[in-house]
């Protein structure tokens, strides 16, 4: 399974997806760096990325928690998500994201 | 505030730069073997990331302790360090490391804090948390002149027409402490939600009903201005309109983000902004400065508080030989050296 991922240069990158890793280890683990600082725990926003609109039906919504803490990433939209927060699954194979400010 | 006159220098047995749980437990193996500690951190308070990122959070992997929070687990250390009395020197950042004439450190502190002591230990974790800082074009130019992440004098903001960015603690402190002083304060914040203290929201909501200031729910997306003195910051709201709010100072509190810092030029060897380190006493390949916890690498290395530990009992061991250099090291058992409990104060002769 794979997902698709945009660097902050724009360059998409396909990474191979592991299901019940979160996103945030999934892009690491590709190689592509991300801050992540707080390791995955949703205490910081330095793993803040884009959903494609696509896909952002198949994942769950941000926990309150979760939208607070994007209180300290940058140009955040409705797209904008923690990467830590979200937990891979089939469904979600081919999935399209973009790094967000912050992030690297 | 401390002002950046220097100090005169105050003489220890180890600097340890950072007070996160790992440059906390290091005072108890150094001290227990006899080496005395002054620890410099860049927050005001201990704990490190466990006190800044996730003091509430629930941490299940220190031995023996099924769970504690960040806070708890440095309130315990805390504790635990009790009977080497550590001194510390918060809000600060180390920011120079030089050798004295006499062969000793010498660690110049951003507050002009001067700590000597023959051995330096790095606890830094992942480095000094400092604010992060907006990725809005050419803001470097205005940063510092009328763009700022902290305040330092209050009277920087006395009659000035301000912005004020953010939806923490921070942005709302100062939104609170700076309304009576300032011309006019505008908040811009992302969403109409803050995560402060509920007595701070209603104040600030209570100012913006009295008409006393302004509340924006926008982005800042760029800053307008010449020879590094704002004009306007460009906002960018829910509904993809764009204008400009006059104003001649920004304060912005996006929270803090951690960077390595002066770290980098204190001369020892990094990789990937980690310091290479031998593993049987931590030493980094400048003799008698040492790196332990997050900060350090080695083959198989595990960011975990747990390694932490264990790599400030084996630095400590060699550190008391540079400390004691006419004393035999000797391994005890706090369980049953009476030598041990008497420096923990829990001897029955004590």
């Amino acid at each position: 399974m794979r997902i698709y991922c945009t660097d902050m240069e724009g360059t998409e990158k396909e990474l191979v997806a592991t299901e019940e890793w979160s996103v945030m280890e999934i892009i690491r683990e590709g190689g592509i760096p991300i801050l992540a600082q707080c390791g995955g725990s949703c205490a910081c926003a330095t793993c803040h990325i884009y959903v494609d609109p696509a896909w952002k039906s198949k994942i769950p919504e941000p926990t309150e928690e979760e939208i607070g803490m994007l209180d300290g990433a940058f140009e955040v939209t409705q797209d904008s998500r923690l990467a830590c927060q979200i937990i891979f699954n089939k469904n979600l194979d081919g999935m399209k994201i973009k790094l967000g400010p912050g992030s690297i | 505030m401390t002002g950046n006159m220097e100090q005169s220098p105050i003489s220890t047995d180890a600097i340890i730069i950072g007070a996160g749980p790992v440059g906390l437990f290091a005072v108890f193996e150094l001290g227990l073997n006899d080496v005395k500690c002054h620890l410099v951190d860049i927050l005001d308070r201990p704990g490190g990331q466990c006190a800044e990122l996730y003091p509430e959070k629930p941490i299940y992997d220190i031995p023996a302790v099924p769970v504690c929070t960040g806070a708890e687990l440095t309130e315990r250390l805390l504790e635990q360090i009790t009977p080497f009395h550590p001194h510390f020197h918060f809000g600060q950042m180390a920011e120079r490391l030089e050798k004295t004439p006499e062969g000793k450190w010498r660690l110049t502190t951003d507050s002009g804090t001067i700590l000597e002591a023959p051995v330096v230990v790095i606890a830094a974790g992942g480095g000094s948390f400092v604010p992060k800082k907006p990725p809005i074009k050419g803001i470097d130019a205005y940063e510092g002149k009328s763009v700022f992440y902290s305040v330092r004098k209050m009277e920087e903001f006395r009659d000035r027409k301000l912005v004020i960015a953010g939806g923490g603690d921070s942005a709302l402190d100062w939104v609170i402490n700076l309304q009576p002083i300032a011309k006019h304060i505008t908040l811009v914040h992302r969403r109409d939600e803050f995560r402060a203290a509920p007595d701070s929201v209603m104040k600030m909501r209570a100012l913006v009903a009295e008409g006393a200031m302004d509340l924006k729910i926008a982005n800042i997306t760029s800053v307008l201005g010449e020879g590094g003195m704002i004009s306007a910051v460009e906002l960018h709201d829910e509904h993809k309109a764009h204008h400009n709010l006059a104003c001649d100072r920004l304060l912005a509190f996006y929270g803090l983000t951690m960077k390595l810092g002066p770290v980098a030029h204190f001369g020892i060897n990094l990789h990937e902004n980690l310091i290479p380190v031998d593993t049987a006493t931590f030493e980094t390949n400048v003799a008698t400065i040492f790196a332990i916890g997050d900060i350090n690498t080695y083959p198989g290395k595990m960011k975990l508080i747990l390694s932490g530990f264990h790599e400030a009992a084996l630095m400590a061991k060699k550190v008391f030989a540079y400390i004691h250099p006419d004393r035999r090291y000797r391994f005890q058992y706090t369980t049953s050296s009476s030598d041990l409990q008497q420096k923990l104060g829990v001897s029955e002769a004590a």
